[in-house]
């Protein structure tokens, strides 16, 4: 049995499955992975929860499972949040310097982060993380810490990540409903940057994107901090109605189809090639064409590929990805999705892995525990008193009001 | 101007050189009197505005104050006390020896009793007139009970009858709201067309410290703005004119319910921001009123200084909002607007002017296609799926109606994600399989 207060439970209700892990930092402050838990997620719709009753029942069946693993009562949670209501941008707070000496002390990095905090956001809103990026002290760009420089005028660089507020707390409720507490809410993302990126790949500049079934998360770092992020409200789910609509099939048997024989390259070889389909009732059935499939499965992923391309071409942040791209979550496990990015992006793509965290060698090699192996990872950041790394640093739980609200 | 839309052009008929009278919104007799043999034909049309119950007497007071030429006054009411403080010229006290001048005691069904009873002098009131603007506030006895009444005498009399309405503020009762909602459903269907103006849009327009006294200003300013601009179109003389059987063409029989919006600026960049202001109006819902707009008539009125290129900057935003509307758009020169540019835009839904469309449409989207593609656009999927709030989902409750015989035309289905949020990226629905999107072929 461990002490309660050095367990740290990271819990993704996703569209495919809900899953908690179970994690133990020690006094060394490491995280290590003791216990996991999922169930198949019923009551999820594109990211978000659309029937409450049956996303309890599913978090009950993963706690509990995660509680036997790991043999720990679970109390509270960091929860994952994501949908396609989830947006990120960039914000910038100005703050002159008034003194005499003109030395910038920690109250003006203050008021700076809080010049920056302010936004014009619709009044539905709600700030999930406020991520301090860069100062700039007169024009001097790349600072992560100015106090004790000499200038005039300290700008920050803020990336805001916002959600609409009823949206968010459904999930909260939800989970508040089995008499757990949620000490934080994460956007998934996020976290799953988190378990995949080492701090030099956030130096060098990577995209991660995130394929869950519901919906795909993208954030991007550069020079150790986050640059952008998004959600596509779009993921495997939407490969399967595809399929489901294009070669006239059940959709739980174009899930199959798709597990079985999907691809997210269409081979010249499999031309003219068909999948018989096993039949119950000996009844004929017309056989699958391989090729109509593959290609529907094909024009999906490339969209979403393109859509994020677009989106961060806009934003500006291609040119800074030197580490390449990191894919992440179940879409990962269609064959050749690495080289369908690497086609899209013309840069290097690899299937992420979750590093720098011991413990259970099975959790942490499936791509699609990224997710909550980061909440666990976020938690242990957000329990350490003194924050570590520049990014752990920068995240703030401005999230205390909505707690009291759900 | 943009000639290729065929709807704008032909309603834009070139500026006569030679401004003859008979330019002048002579109705045809067809188009007024029906089968009745039309009275002696008025160079002129001849407008009416009657104002019906205390609100509508206020609005009235405020619009002769402020002087529309032209126009005939009237106040309808049941309260003699309200009655004595109007000066309107033509004064019709509906009363009988049970009210003893009191008032309908906001009972509908007693305005519309005494309505009845003094049928003949309602229809004496609206005897040759060509045009008959109603105007009243809803939700009380008299403005409710008697209004529908009204319009229907101004309707048999022959004339054009168009209300001009203000439903309550949602903090005066549910009741009162039920009621004014209840007399409009009956003033549509009585009259030619209804412009309605829900108090509760005003909030939007004012800010905390306006007093009610001013509160209500605005509300019968805006009245008064709607009606001064279908004045204006109907009786000055226009650059580009209006005529006076386009007008009727369109609003005729329609029984729709109208938005009108009018915006004002001044200086050189008058027209960007006027356009602007247009499709920001509250009172439009946004611009989203445009584009559920089965007809939109624009009136633009300047100074001399007035340039086409203004003219035609408002226009394109009009015309790219409303496409599927019929736009009828008049232009007008009034020597003291030096340097400013109103525009006044009243945007007709048209609801229940297809019942025949919607029943087969209901019905399981079989019907004729020729039908059906007439109202069919492009964007049609787009724009029901954007909608937001329920609020504006039930307003619009007659055009989605409509919308859904679209979707049913459409084959393609979304399968598990039919009841989920749209998924809508540069236009683009994502719920359907992206190999539809783009039309890759299957074989």
């Amino acid at each position: 049995m461990f002490e309660p207060s050095s367990i740290i439970v990271g819990l993704e209700i996703g569209t495919s499955k809900v899953c908690a892990v179970v994690g133990d930092y020690g006094a060394d402050g490491a995280l290590n992975i003791v216990g996991l838990g999922q169930a198949r997620s019923r009551g999820v719709r594109k990211g978000e929860i659309s029937d409450p009753t049956l996303t309890e029942e599913d978090l009950r069946q993963a706690i509990a499972e995660a509680e036997q693993m790991a043999d720990v009562e679970i109390r509270s949670v960091f929860l994952g949040v994501t949908g396609g209501h989830v947006r990120g941008f960039n914000n910038r707070g100005v703050h002159p310097i008034v003194s005499a000496d003109r030395e910038i002390a920690e109250e003006d990095v203050q008021d700076v982060v809080k010049n920056a905090k302010l936004l014009n956001l619709p009044a539905q809103n709600r700030v999930l993380h406020a991520i301090r990026q860069h100062f700039h002290v007169d024009g001097l760009d790349g600072i992560t810490n100015p106090v004790g420089m000499v200038g005039s005028r300290v700008e920050v660089d803020m990336h805001v990540v916002h959600g609409i507020l009823h949206r968010l707390q459904t999930a909260i409720r939800t989970v508040k409903g089995l008499q757990i507490e949620v000490d934080d809410i994460v956007f998934t993302g996020l976290a799953s940057s988190l378990a995949l990126l080492t701090n030099e790949q956030k130096e060098l500049g990577s995209l991660v994107i995130d394929l869950g079934a519901g919906t795909t998360e993208y954030v991007v770092y550069s020079h150790g901090i986050i640059k952008h992020t998004g959600v596509l409200a779009v993921g495997g789910d939407h490969v399967s109605n595809d399929l489901a609509y294009g070669l006239k099939v059940p959709l739980s048997r174009a899930e199959q189809l798709k597990v079985e024989h999907g691809a997210a390259m269409v081979d010249d070889s499999i031309k003219g090639q068909t999948i018989p389909i096993p039949n119950d009732l000996g009844l004929p059935q017309k056989p699958i064409n391989l090729e109509h499939l593959r290609r529907i499965m094909s024009a999906r992923l490339e969209e979403i590929f393109q859509i994020i391309g677009q989106d961060l071409a806009q934003a500006g942040a291609l040119d800074y990805l030197r580490a390449g791209v990191f894919l992440c979550g179940g879409g990962t496990r269609i064959p050749q999705i690495a080289k369908l990015a690497e086609h899209v992006f013309d840069m290097q793509v690899s299937v992420g892995k979750t590093n720098s965290i011991s413990g259970l060698k099975s959790a942490l090699d499936q791509p699609e525990f990224a997710t909550a192996i980061g909440l666990a990872k976020y938690g242990s950041f957000q329990q350490r008193k003194r924050p570590k790394a520049s990014l752990a640093g920068g995240i703030r739980n401005t999230f205390g009001q909505l707690f009291k609200h759900a | 101007m943009p000639s290729s839309d065929a709807a704008t052009s032909s309603v834009m008929s070139t500026p006569d050189s030679n401004p003859s009278p008979e330019l002048i919104l002579a109705p045809s007799p067809a188009s007024v009197a029906g089968p009745v043999v039309s009275p002696p034909a008025p160079r002129v049309a001849t407008i009416k505005a009657i104002g019906v119950g205390g609100a509508g007497a206020n609005v009235i007071e405020q619009m002769i104050r402020s002087g529309l030429g032209g126009v005939g006054f009237a106040v309808v009411n049941t309260d003699s006390q309200s009655l004595a403080g109007s000066s309107a010229a033509e004064k019709l006290l509906l009363d009988s020896k049970l009210l003893h001048g009191l008032g309908s005691g906001g009972d509908p069904e007693r305005g519309r009793q005494l309505a009845e009873e003094n049928l003949g002098n309602l229809k004496a009131m609206c005897a040759g007139v060509d045009v008959v603007m109603i105007v009243a506030g809803l939700g009380g006895g008299a403005g409710t009970g008697i209004c529908p009444v009204l319009a229907r005498c101004a309707k048999e009399a022959g004339s054009l009858v168009l209300g001009f309405v203000l439903t309550p503020f949602e903090c005066e009762g549910g009741r009162r709201q039920r009621i004014a909602q209840h007399g409009l459903g009956e003033l549509k269907a009585a009259a030619d067309g209804v412009v309605c103006l829900p108090n509760q849009r005003i909030f939007k327009l004012i800010d905390e410290n306006t007093s009610v006294l001013d509160t209500f200003k605005i509300t019968n300013e805006f009245l008064c703005q709607g009606i001064r601009g279908f004045w204006r179109l109907l009786t000055h003389q226009g650059l580009i004119n209006i005529h006076f059987d386009e007008l009727c063409a369109v609003v005729r029989d329609q029984h729709a319910e109208s938005a009108i919006a009018a915006v004002d600026a001044r200086g050189p960049g008058r027209a960007r921001e006027l356009a602007e202001k247009l499709l920001t109006h509250p009172m439009l819902d946004g611009g989203q009123m445009l584009a559920d707009a089965a007809a939109v008539l624009v009136s633009v009125i300047g100074g001399p200084d007035l340039t086409m290129a203004e003219i035609d900057r408002v226009m394109e935003q009009v015309n790219r909002h409303a496409d599927r509307a019929q736009i009828l758009m008049g232009a007008v020169i009034d020597e003291s607007f030096r340097d400013r540019m109103v525009v006044t835009v009243i945007a007709t839904r048209r609801e229940g002017a297809h019942p025949k469309v919607e029943s087969r449409l209901s019905g399981g989207g079989e019907g004729p296609l020729g039908e059906v593609f007439t109202l069919t656009t492009t964007r049609a999927g787009f724009r029901s799926g954007s909608r937001s709030s329920a609020d504006a989902a039930r307003a619009r409750k007659g055009a989605s109606k409509l919308r859904q015989g679209q979707l049913a035309l459409e084959i393609v289905s979304k399968g598990r994600f039919d009841n989920s949020e749209p998924n809508i990226h540069k236009g683009e629905d994502l719920d359907i399989p992206t190999y539809v999107r783009k039309g890759m072929a299957l074989n």
